[in-house]
């Protein structure tokens, strides 16, 4: 097969051997599983289970909020003891809510129904691996169902299944697929089949001889009609852009979808857990993770999704002069900020840190324009003026230079004679971008919900106005006074057009919409004011008597 | 003669092609109201909330429009927006006026449901509806419509109404400018010892 190659692209010591040695290990049942709720991009599940309640492994504790979301499952049998905010391995540092289950031992699983696809209708199938848990495990967290569904009128031609792991460190998908290249051969095929492609290809970076062999018996044994092709080791190869250009010649840019260019992109271990969903049951309950670094035993290790970061490090034999952990490789990783975070279902490595593993970085100097970060960039981009914008706040700029295509590979960062933390520049520039877009969203829709309001208020004033008019012209005509026609019952004035937004004022007797001070309200005197107080206290404490004991998490 | 009625022609076929020319001008490049209104409009937050001394953002927009106000009365807007407006209207930036209020970090009003009666008058101080209830029920603030403006405080007899400050979450969290302490130090990828080569 003819390869292709991409532009830029370096070489950094790939530091794989010290972890590919040993089999994958099963982690030991602990304790305490920490699942966050949400772990895919998209929308956050909302809690399934209450606090106190008895869960079964592979129990679903977090159903999907919208189409852009996965659900999330029990990762062993317990009582669920705690629905809260934990800090979670994120740059941000911060905590999201979690579903805390106390193991029973037991490791009780749910009953597992495989799924009948010949029965199935496409969105059925996408809506199970949806309720499955199934999303990108390459590090991305996308929910692969939305991956699944191919925009009307377009065709994949080309399925890529993406095993090259480029990322130094990182052997979690080369013992995946020495160990189960079966099930991601099935994988592969499933997906293929789902997405009806015109051809499947499994794209293998040539540092990994044993899982190209391992695969290549496993299509021979199935007689898969998929192609497995082994590719040149330049890192970021298994950048999903970098793999379509190397093996379909295919140039995607930032801002489109693959499938407009008629290819799409998944993980090994994506297909596989996705195949084992289907084939077995099995919701996406636990993931293949990298420890390495400075550890007396650096291996992979099938670990539960929810299990304390620092418990399992610990099975590693970390050195005693360890320092923090990285989750993800050198290059794209970062610092977690708390070893007590949990597994989550982006954590695909993770590398001890202690004194001496990585030369600190230089303190950086003035950016020299040599050009080297622009040679190396995969996305073909120009890091120099994208760091010049980013750094002096000039974001309206970066648009020109194309931030948004970068996929903060770190190439840059790894030439740059000059040491300058340009991904991190990247970073922070795309980060201002998005909050003001966040921004002015939000500002946007106020605007029109406050026009909408006066609008509103306007009408019931021509409305009244006009019903005053007609009340005194009939006074005047039969003679009878006004007190007939303010009885009468008022047209309902809300909206109906936006019925959840729009508060219900119609039963409240005045009806106007301008803010109205204590003093002269027409409705609450002083002694009603303080009837109506004391009655809602009274209301207030009696319905927290009866709601006492019942739990508190039922508003989520 | 013949020259003539070409002449005539002429000029009346020019006068439907420039008609027909200014007609869909005055539709496709329509303006509602004052473009520079629009534009200050844009540039403020939105909130609402009356600080500036105008019964909302629109109103201060039409004033600084009309060089009836100064660039430097939104609190919530901050010093960025006053940058912005200054930018736009090419005025010297000053700083937040004093008498104005003072920038506070973003906040959403939060109702204690247990002590609300209902009484309907925090729904008519709203300026975006962002609070729902029906009379002698209890009510709700929808928290992604609340734009923290604070005029529902003053109204409720009953005090029920709290203004908490927006958090980050991992979603909304930015990152921050590389030099600048922070509480989490991403990994830089360097191998110093190891050769790169390029490909
Ligand atoms: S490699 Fe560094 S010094 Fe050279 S142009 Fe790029 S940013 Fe500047
Ligand atoms: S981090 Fe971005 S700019 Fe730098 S080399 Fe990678 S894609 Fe290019
Ligand atoms: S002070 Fe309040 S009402 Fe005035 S412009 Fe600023 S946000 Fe709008
Ligand atoms: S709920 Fe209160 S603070 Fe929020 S926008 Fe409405 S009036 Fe302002």
């Amino acid at each position: 097969m003819k390869l292709f190659s991409f532009k830029g692209g370096i070489k950094p010591d790939p530091n794989k051997t010290q972890s590919t040695v040993l089999p994958i290990a099963q982690a030991p049942l602990t304790s305490r599983y920490i699942v966050p709720l949400h772990q895919s991009v998209g929308g956050t599940p909302r809690p399934t289970v209450q606090v106190g309640e008895r869960v079964l492994k592979g129990q679903r504790i977090g159903e999907a909020d919208g189409w852009i979301s996965a659900a999330v499952h029990a990762p062993t049998s317990g009582t669920v003891v705690e629905i809260g905010p934990h800090i979670i391995p994120h740059p941000s540092g911060l905590a999201t809510d979690c579903v805390v289950i106390e193991a029973d031992g037991r490791d009780a699983w749910i009953e597992r129904t495989p799924f009948d696809l010949d029965q199935a209708e496409p969105d059925a199938v996408r809506d199970y691996l949806r309720d499955m848990g199934i999303v990108g495990l390459g590090g991305a967290v996308f929910p692969s169902h939305v991956k699944l569904s191919v925009p009307r009128g377009k065709q994949v031609e080309q399925l890529i299944i993406n095993g090259a792991e480029c990322e130094p460190f990182i052997t979690c998908d080369d013992r995946l697929m020495r160990e189960q290249a079966t099930e991601v051969v099935q994988g592969s095929l499933l997906f293929g089949r789902l997405l009806n492609a015109g051809k499947v290809l499994i794209g293998i970076e040539d540092n990994k001889p044993e899982a190209i062999a391992a695969l290549k018996e496993a299509q021979q044994q199935l007689e898969a009609p998929l192609e497995i092709v082994t590719v040149p080791t330049i890192y970021p190869t298994g950048g999903a852009k970098e793999l379509i250009r190397v093996l379909t010649g295919k140039e995607v840019p930032g801002s489109r979808r693959s499938t407009d260019f008629g290819v799409q992109v998944f993980n090994v271990a994506t297909v596989q857990s996705a195949w084992r969903a289907i084939t077995y049951g099995e919701p996406l309950i636990s993931r293949i993770v990298t420890i390495s670094g400075a550890v007396g035993e650096a291996r992979n290790w099938s670990v539960p999704i929810g299990m304390p970061i620092n418990v399992l490090v610990k099975l590693a034999q970390p050195r005693t002069d360890m320092d923090g952990v990285i989750m993800g490789g050198p290059m794209m990783g970062f610092r977690i900020p708390a070893t007590a975070a949990p597994v989550i279902k982006a954590t695909n490595s993770l590398i001890v840190h202690a004194p001496g593993l990585f030369p600190p970085k230089p303190a950086e100097l003035p950016c020299i324009r040599c050009g080297s970060c622009a040679q190396a960039c995969p996305q073909e981009l120009q890091p120099f003026e994208l760091y010049w914008w980013s750094r002096s706040a000039k974001f309206e700029k970066l648009e020109n230079y194309k931030l948004f295509d970068c996929i903060e590979c770190g190439c840059c960062d790894f030439v740059c004679p000059s040491h300058i933390p340009l991904v991190n520049y990247f970073r922070f520039a795309k980060s201002e971008i998005l909050a003001e877009q966040r921004e002015q969203q939000i500002a946007d829709a106020a605007r029109e919900r406050h026009e909408f309001r006066q609008e509103r208020a306007e009408r019931e004033k021509r409305e009244k106005a006009e019903r005053l008019a007609k009340a005194n012209a009939a006074r005047k005509a039969e003679g009878k006074d006004l007190s007939a026609a303010a009885l009468s019952p008022s047209p309902k004035t809300a909206p109906a057009n936006d019925p959840d937004a729009a508060p219900d004022i119609s039963s409240h007797p005045d009806q106007a919409s301008t803010p109205i001070s204590m003093d002269n309200h027409p409705v609450l005197d002083a002694t009603a004011k303080q009837a109506a107080i004391l009655a809602a206290t009274e209301r207030a404490r009696l319905k927290r008597e009866k709601h006492a004991g019942k739990s508190r998490d039922t508003t989520h | 003669m013949d020259g003539i009625l070409y002449a005539i022609a002429i000029m009346a076929l020019g006068g439907v092609v420039l008609g027909a020319l200014l007609g869909y001008a005055s539709t496709r490049f329509k303006v509602e109201g004052d473009p520079l209104v629009d534009k200050i409009d844009s540039i403020l937050p939105q909130t609402q909330c009356g600080q500036c001394g105008f019964p909302g953002c629109r109103p201060y927009a039409e004033a600084i429009a009309k060089d009836e106000a100064d660039i430097n009365q939104c609190p919530p807007g901050g010093d960025e927006n006053i940058h912005k407006l200054a930018e736009l209207l090419g005025k010297e930036y000053k700083p937040l006026s004093e008498e104005h209020g003072i920038e506070k970090p973003k906040q959403v009003a939060i109702i204690d449901e247990k002590v609300c009666i209902g009484c309907t008058l925090c729904i008519q101080a709203c300026p975006v509806d962002a609070i729902i209830g029906a009379a002698k029920q209890m009510h709700t603030i929808a928290e992604d419509l609340c734009t923290g403006c604070e005029l529902c405080i003053p109204p409720c007899p009953v005090e029920c109404i709290h203004m908490v400050t927006v958090v980050d979450t991992p979603d909304t969290w930015k990152w921050q400018k590389p030099g600048t302490a922070s509480r989490v130090i991403p990994i830089i990828p360097v191998m110093a010892t190891i050769q790169s080569e390029h490909a």
